[in-house]
């Protein structure tokens, strides 16, 4: 997986949290993730389709989700309000949005598909044709961890040489 | 929040009335707290742009604040479908993805403006503003001096 493709990424999220969470944020670990994915918390899944291809997840563990839902809603929630799971689904619009806004400005083009809550504890395992990366953010409210398993769509990258060739 | 001196309708002097549409229950709240700050009064919600159309018919709102988005139809096509019935009506997408082509998608079938996710309420409250046009006042804020 390409830095263009993650970059956009790391960016985003890096707005949306500061700004939602009305502090700084660092980036912690960053690393492949060889086995299949293993859920952490409050997981949103979301969807992309077009120039490039995959899923992107936001992962926080439940204490996690708590606190940046409740800083996020500018209120307290319980760990069992829905509006947990709906605030970690709306970040990852927002981040992913964003992300996809940058890129389309580059030339690829996406569909994004709308979030959805991954409940299953496990994922699939990375392939060779789509590596996942994993990044953590470090927040004052705990990690947030967003999980990017991205390729380009093979079809759609010739039409684009092709297409670059005869212009 | 931060408080807005609140806009008025110019017509009648009440608050400006709005339909909240967005699949995400977190953003159509933060989308009612920001109204709130700004004098105006939530009309109605819809999670879909199926239940905008109808929405629309029931509360006869003066703005829509409208996602891109969501399942079953999407914000721009209800816009659409939502202008040609009726074309006076003022539509401003509130959508995280905000690439041009998206944009002037939207304008083109009868938007009137666009406003990019995380919405700052400074932002969305000067499009208000500019969408109302004469429609619109802004009051004196309560407890203002004269």
């Amino acid at each position: 997986m390409k830095m263009e493709l993650i970059q956009p990424f790391i960016n985003a999220a890096d707005a949306v949290l500061a700004q939602g969470l009305k502090s700084p944020m660092s980036i912690g670990n960053v690393s492949m993730e060889e086995e299949a994915y293993r859920r952490k918390g409050v997981a949103a899944l979301v969807w992309i389709t077009g120039d490039i291809e995959g899923r992107i997840i936001f992962d926080l563990d439940p204490e996690t989700s708590v606190r940046v839902a409740s800083q996020f809603a500018g209120t307290e929630l319980p760990e069992s309000d829905d509006l947990v799971r709906e605030t970690v689904c709306e970040l990852a619009n927002q981040v992913i949005g964003n992300a996809v806004t940058t890129l389309n400005d580059e030339g690829f083009h996406f569909r994004v598909h709308p979030p959805v809550l991954h409940t299953s504890e496990h994922g699939s395992k990375s392939s060779e044709d789509t590596e996942a990366l994993v990044i953590c953010f470090e927040t004052a409210s705990g990690n947030v961890f967003m999980n990017i398993a991205l390729r380009y769509n093979r079809r759609r990258q010739s039409e684009r040489t092709a297409a670059a060739g005869t212009s | 929040m931060e408080q807005f001196a609140p806009v008025r309708r110019s017509k009648d002097g009440q608050p400006v009335r709005y339909l909240v549409v967005d699949d995400s229950v977190f953003a159509r709240k933060n989308l009612a707290q920001m109204i709130e700050t700004f004098g105006g009064q939530l009309a109605g919600e819809a999670g879909d742009g199926m239940t905008a159309l109808t929405e629309y018919e029931r509360t006869n709102p003066d703005i829509v604040l409208m996602d891109i988005t969501m399942p079953q139809m999407e914000g721009i096509e209800a816009a659409e479908k939502i202008v040609r019935q009726h074309p006076e009506a003022r539509i401003v997408m509130v959508s995280s993805v905000g690439y041009q082509e998206n944009i002037v998608a939207a304008l083109q079938r009868g938007a009137r403006h666009f406003v990019q996710k995380p919405v700052k309420p400074e932002v969305l409250y000067e499009v208000i503003k500019y969408v109302l046009g004469e429609d619109g006042t802004v009051a004196q804020a309560a407890g203002a001096g004269a």
